[in-house]
């Protein structure tokens, strides 16, 4: 049993644009390819040529279909990680103290060293949001780029997660969930961002942010029919139309 | 409490950060790659880079894998089993040029069209064009007759330019977007972009596509049309607003040849300059169109030379304001209610003229009048080979940019802009050239845009000049040739056969040939002597593909992080609406294996074999490799490959003398160069006198080429005339007919071909592939991973289908065309136009290429529908081979496939199975733990 933190100073997080996002796994590779080489363990790939390959991903696009009655089809594309939950029942499962809430910015993160490879924390996880690493037979989950977003020999404006700087359609957004005055705050407020299975009571620190309505899915409105009816169908037909308003030009 | 460890938060990240070009999809992304103890660590956009501006798709980040992929080539090999078997022995570099010039020598100085060299989806064409022109053989194209011809040529024809890499929205300004079609593939990141920003200012999106993925999952409107009505659907967009006077007459009047006159034979009207004229209603007389303070007239008839004129205006006015194309008359066969179009074109409307922007900025155009002011429509539009690859598509592109011009909007604020060299008139571009003489040069490049009969590649006794037989009465205006064409007409030596087929990056045995196993065959075929029907094949690829297997002579390629490139302004440039800009490739990494980036090989190639321009009297290489010609090739003097750090100074832009450190000056500035267009020469261009005079100052033309948008496209009437009889040059008889219907100087719907031809009772369902946006064609597959991603392709099939056929989860069914059965895995799919099935595109894989195991998902549950979709259209009985292309530019026509479904018993293995090919260079390692090095 490990225990989380009473408080963090920060909430880091991701916030996640569920309008935006067209689905094309760019945030997946991109954290793959940073984190392979970064903190802890490389991301490891089994039967990477093979007819089952299978390799460890600390964040994932999922897509759906949603089909209400009478409305056309939508499909959602839904990316997830860790959402550094501040109850994370992750963190109070772990037998050894290897998972662990960070105090100073309450990233959720895996000390391998201490990590045995049982998997109760995977477990514990509504979300399906870890994945035991197959070749070093470690956990592993998303640092929110720990080795990024404080990196010194980094470009300041490129201290953010590696999924955060390459998202093309600028669907991920990072920032402090408890700074009433960040970016990310104010898109939760004005956007309505949402807890994800918020009857779990894991409190997650990532939001989403809801797909708008869609207008295909509305009764077909007539707002703009006066717009179509001005007809050029009067005197002297289109041609006529055309000299009067040619007239007036 | 728990006692937090200590962790490193400032790790070291990189030695050093090498600045290139992205080539894991064609859309050229500036990229920083992190180079660590000399390997690649982590690549990432560059913030800089006109075309991404730092952010970086799954492809561009995956490109570690693609550079280390286990599929590599590694030497120059020569075939030693029989042709598709893949057996091979490496040779030397001296070895492969010995043997391709033995066999390419001969042919040059007796017959250089039994030469045929296509390339694939390189970014090299000004490069490979010159080559193959300076060989003199008429046999060259790259790959755009099976891409999307359709959207390149009808944007030339119509606007000066299509869109992508010709122009873009302008996505700060515009209100209401529409994309068409499958378009995750090309442009990727700028849309993504794009719509990212449209999203942030609450701009709607309107996605019109049978199949709602990607962009279409998140439009604000999904239009879920039936494949190939797109031009029924935009040109009732195009009757709604006529009939409700919604299209902007001033700028139709000012920018388009809306009031030129149109004589009886369907050509305009000219004066003795060959300047069309325009009836002027305050002089009641003909006028050059160009003539400032003119009032002119946008209907009515005129008595002229002798024959009744119109304008231009008049007859597309009574064209769509017929009722045949009223909403309700086309809303069934599209499968849309007619509410919604009506509906979609009153939000144009709306849009364009309620929402209508003004910016108080002074220009001139080319009739010397100076406008105060700058009047945009925030209304745009993007396609690509949705609409595109059908046999329709021309017009459809054509009406999809009447749209645009009607709605006046293109090249203004919130509408399309085009990006320099783009806009180009016709006029601005080649006509096509194809005159041979053994030993010399062709007589000019290969591919331009005809202007009409008199530009056809034609022999006098009407055989084909081209064995694609572009640019013949099948398909006039190919302007991209038909690389779908080559291998089937060369095994039929039909127009005649060849000596060679030399081949770069493009997998024509596999997925980007139609009818694959057909294809395979004929690669494979002898004749009664034993000999093969197409004697000697030469391909370059820098990866174990399908096509390698099939080839007698290897030149192996780099990866994209091992070589020199120029992305040029000559070919196909990264400019963004208000700069130009170009870029390069340099070896961020230096090859481990005996490889050459294809271009250098091309040009040492060129070297052995003397060609004019690549060696001097005496004999002598003038260029080494690629990055010597890039530097010091001069298209026209003081205008090369790159455009940037010119002359002697390196201050030259656009023009300048060849500068011997301009490769170093582009990797000093981030591996790419740009300059901004001037404020008052940003809008209106083609009109616009100071974008003109900047364009010829920066090399882009040598002399102002202003002109106005072609709503009515002349050469098609002259095409049209000959049709009808008129004219020296006559198509043959069985032409007549379908060239009349189809090459109408303004765009008309007609039914795809395919459809035409095959019993729509029996073949009931239209059949689609999608561009997964983490998948680059067949590329994807040996990267390992991006295969996790997209490992093998179901077939998705609609609702309707799924419940009219009883399937269940797991199910396998034979998919049917007139050509052929394949059986493969189904998926429901409700997002989906009802009586469409459809899979992501090159997915599925021949056992034993790309370095993958026999037993990988691609290969066992992967498939293309490629083995449906033929070459040819269904016979009809007259003996004659009709092409499934285009009739007018003989863009292959995938999308008009026709299917019929059936369950099948539930299988391992999908259909049809091809045996294996040997792999060249073995198989994948059995696990990656890629970086371990650098972690802690």
């Amino acid at each position: 049993m490990t225990t989380l933190p009473t408080a963090t100073q920060k909430k880091l997080g991701l916030v996640i644009d569920l309008d935006t996002c067209v689905g094309c796994h760019a945030c997946v590779i991109s954290c793959k390819e940073w984190n392979t080489g970064s903190y802890g363990a490389p991301l490891s790939d089994q039967d990477p040529y093979g007819a089952d390959p299978v390799g460890t991903f600390l964040n994932r696009v999922h897509t759906f279909e949603v089909k209400a009655e009478n409305t056309p089809a939508q499909v959602v594309h839904f990316p997830k990680s860790c959402l550094h939950c501040e109850d994370a029942p992750c963190v109070t499962v772990c037998p050894t103290g290897a998972s662990y809430k960070r105090e100073e910015d309450g990233i959720v993160l895996v000390n391998e060293s201490d990590c045995i490879g049982c998997g109760l924390c995977a477990w514990a996880c509504p979300y399906g949001a870890r994945e035991m690493d197959q070749a070093e037979g470690v956990m592993k989950k998303c640092t929110l780029c720990v080795d990024r977003i404080y990196n010194e020999n980094i470009p300041i404006e490129d201290q953010v997660p590696s999924c955060v700087r390459t998202c093309p359609a600028g669907a991920r957004h990072f920032g402090d969930l408890a700074d009433p005055t960040s970016g990310v705050f104010k898109l939760v407020e004005e956007r309505g961002g949402m807890d994800l299975m918020p009857e779990q009571g894991t409190k997650p620190v990532n939001k989403y942010l809801p797909p708008r309505p869609k207008t295909d899915t509305a009764p077909e409105l007539d707002v703009l029919g006066p717009l179509l009816a001005e007809s050029t169908d009067g005197a002297g037909g289109f041609f006529g139309w055309l000299d009067r308003t040619l007239e007036k030009l | 409490m728990t006692i937090q460890p200590k962790i490193d938060t400032s790790p070291k990240v990189a030695d050093e950060i090498r600045k290139t070009t992205c080539y894991m999809c064609a859309c050229r992304c500036g990229i920083n790659v992190h180079m660590r103890d000399g390997k690649v660590k982590y690549i990432e956009g560059n913030r800089d880079h006109p075309v991404n501006r730092g952010v970086l798709c799954a492809k561009g980040s995956a490109g570690i894998m693609q550079h280390y992929a286990p599929s590599r080539l590694r030497a120059p090999m020569k075939r030693v089993g029989e042709r598709g078997s893949g057996e091979f022995e490496e040779i030397s570099w001296d070895e492969a040029f010995d043997l391709a010039a033995e066999w390419l020598a001969p042919v040059r100085e007796t017959a250089p069209e039994r030469l045929a060299f296509f390339t694939g989806r390189d970014q090299s064409q000004s490069l490979t064009s010159w080559w193959a022109q300076q060989f003199g053989t008429p046999n060259y194209a790259a790959h755009g007759g099976f891409c999307s011809v359709n959207m390149a040529a009808a944007g030339i024809y119509t606007l000066g330019g299509a869109f992508w890499e010709f122009g873009s929205p302008d996505w700060e300004q515009t209100e209401m977007f529409m994309i068409f079609g499958v378009a995750e593939d090309h442009d990727s990141n700028p849309i993504k972009m794009g719509l990212g920003r449209l999203k942030e200012r609450g701009a709607k999106v309107v996605g019109v596509n049978p199949v709602r993925t990607g962009y279409n999952a998140i439009a604000d409107e999904w239009v879920g049309i039936t494949p190939g009505t797109d031009g029924l659907f935009i040109i009732a967009l195009i009757h709604e607003l006529l009939k409700a006077g919604k299209v902007d007459l001033p700028y139709l009047m000012r920018t388009t040849n809306a009031p030129v006159l149109v004589g009886e034979d369907g050509l305009f009207l000219r004066d003795d300059d060959g300047k069309e004229l325009v009836w002027d209603l305050n002089s009641n007389s003909t006028q050059p169109f160009d003539a400032a303070g003119l009032k002119p007239a946008l209907h009515g008839e005129h008595r002229i030379a002798g024959q009744t004129v119109r304008p231009v205006f008049h007859l597309l006015a009574e064209k769509y304001l017929d009722d045949s194309n009223a909403a309700e008359h086309v809303a069934e066969r599209c499968g849309l209610k007619p509410e919604t179009i009506k509906r979609l074109a009153a939000e144009l409307a709306d849009c364009a003229f309620n929402k209508e922007i003004t910016i108080n900025r002074e220009w001139t155009d080319f009739r010397g009048v100076t406008h105060k002011t700058i009047t945009g429509r925030p209304v745009s539009f993007h396609a690509m080979r949705g609409i595109s690859a059908h046999s329709n598509g021309f017009q459809t592109c054509r009406a999809l940019h009447v749209l645009q011009l009607l709605l006046g909007s293109v090249e203004v604020p919130g509408g399309f802009r085009f990006k320099p060299p783009y806009p180009k008139p016709v006029a601005a571009h080649p006509r096509p050239h194809h005159t041979v003489t053994p030993g010399k040069p062709l007589d000019g490049p290969h591919l331009g845009y005809p202007r009409g009969p008199e530009d056809l590649a034609l022999n006098p006794d009407g055989t084909a000049k081209r064995i694609d037989k572009a640019y013949t009465w099948e398909n006039p205006m190919s302007a991209h040739g038909m690389m779908h064409m080559v291998i089937s007409n060369a095994h039929a030596g039909d127009p005649y056969p060849v000596d060679v087929l030399f081949m770069y990056m493009a997998n024509m045995s596999w997925n980007s040939s139609m009818n694959t196993r057909g294809v395979m065959d004929m690669l494979t075929d002898k004749d009664e002597s034993g000999a093969y029907k197409i004697p000697k094949i030469i391909y370059s690829d820098a990866y174990s593909s399908e096509m390698v297997a099939f080839a007698d002579l290897i030149l192996p390629d780099t990866t994209y992080l091992e070589r020199h490139d120029c992305i040029s302004l000559l070919d196909r440039p990264i400019s963004e609406q208000d700069a130009m800009a170009d870029s390069i490739r340099w070896p961020v990494v230096e090859p481990d294996r005996d490889v050459r980036g294809f271009q250098t090989a091309l040009i040492q190639l060129g070297v052995k074999l003397g060609l004019p321009g690549m060696v001097d009297a005496d004999g002598k290489a003038i260029y080494t490799d690629y990055a010597d010609y890039i530097t010091n090739h001069q298209r026209r003097p003081g205008v090369g490959p790159l455009a940037g750090f010119r002359g002697e100074d390196g201050q030259g832009k656009g023009r300048g003398a060849p500068n011997p450190n301009q490769i170093q000056a582009y990797i000093d500035n981030g591996g790419f160069w740009m300059d901004h267009v001037p404020e008052d020469a940003q809008y209106n261009r083609p009109s616009n006198v100071a974008y003109q005079d900047w364009a010829v100052e920066r090399g882009i033309y040598d002399a102002p080429q202003p002109y106005i948008f072609q709503l009515y496209v002349e050469p098609m009437a002259k095409f049209r005339l000959a049709a009808q009889g008129k004219g020296e040059q006559q198509p043959p008889e069985h032409l007549r007919e379908r060239l009349i219907a189809t090459m109408d100087p303004l765009p008309v719907w007609y039914q795809p071909f395919e459809e035409q031809g095959v019993d729509l009772d029996e073949y009931p369902l239209h059949a689609l592939t999608q561009r997964p946006a983490a998948m680059y064609h067949s590329w994807g597959s040996q990267n390992a991973w991006l295969r996790q991603i997209h490992g093998h392709n179901p077939l998705y099939v609609s609702t309707d289908i799924w419940i009219e056929h009883g399937f269940a989860e797991g199910d396998w069914a034979d998919l049917t065309s007139h050509h052929g059965t394949i059986t493969v895995p189904v998926v429901r799919m409700d997002a989906l136009n009802a009586r469409t099935v459809w899979t992501w595109n090159a997915i599925g894989k021949r056992k034993g290429a790309w370095a993958l195991d026999r037993d990988a998902p691609e290969t066992t549950k992967g498939f293309l529908l490629n083995h449906l979709i033929h070459e040819l259209l269904p016979p009809k009985g007259d003996g004659l081979r009709w092409s499934n292309s285009d009739p007018i530019t003989g863009q292959a026509a995938w999308y008009d496939l026709r299917v019929k479904i059936k369950k099948a018993a539930p299988g391992t293995q999908t259909k049809p199975e091809i045996p294996a090919q040997k792999s060249p260079v073995g198989r994948g390692p059995d696990s990656l733990a890629y970086g371990k090095e650098w972690t802690k």
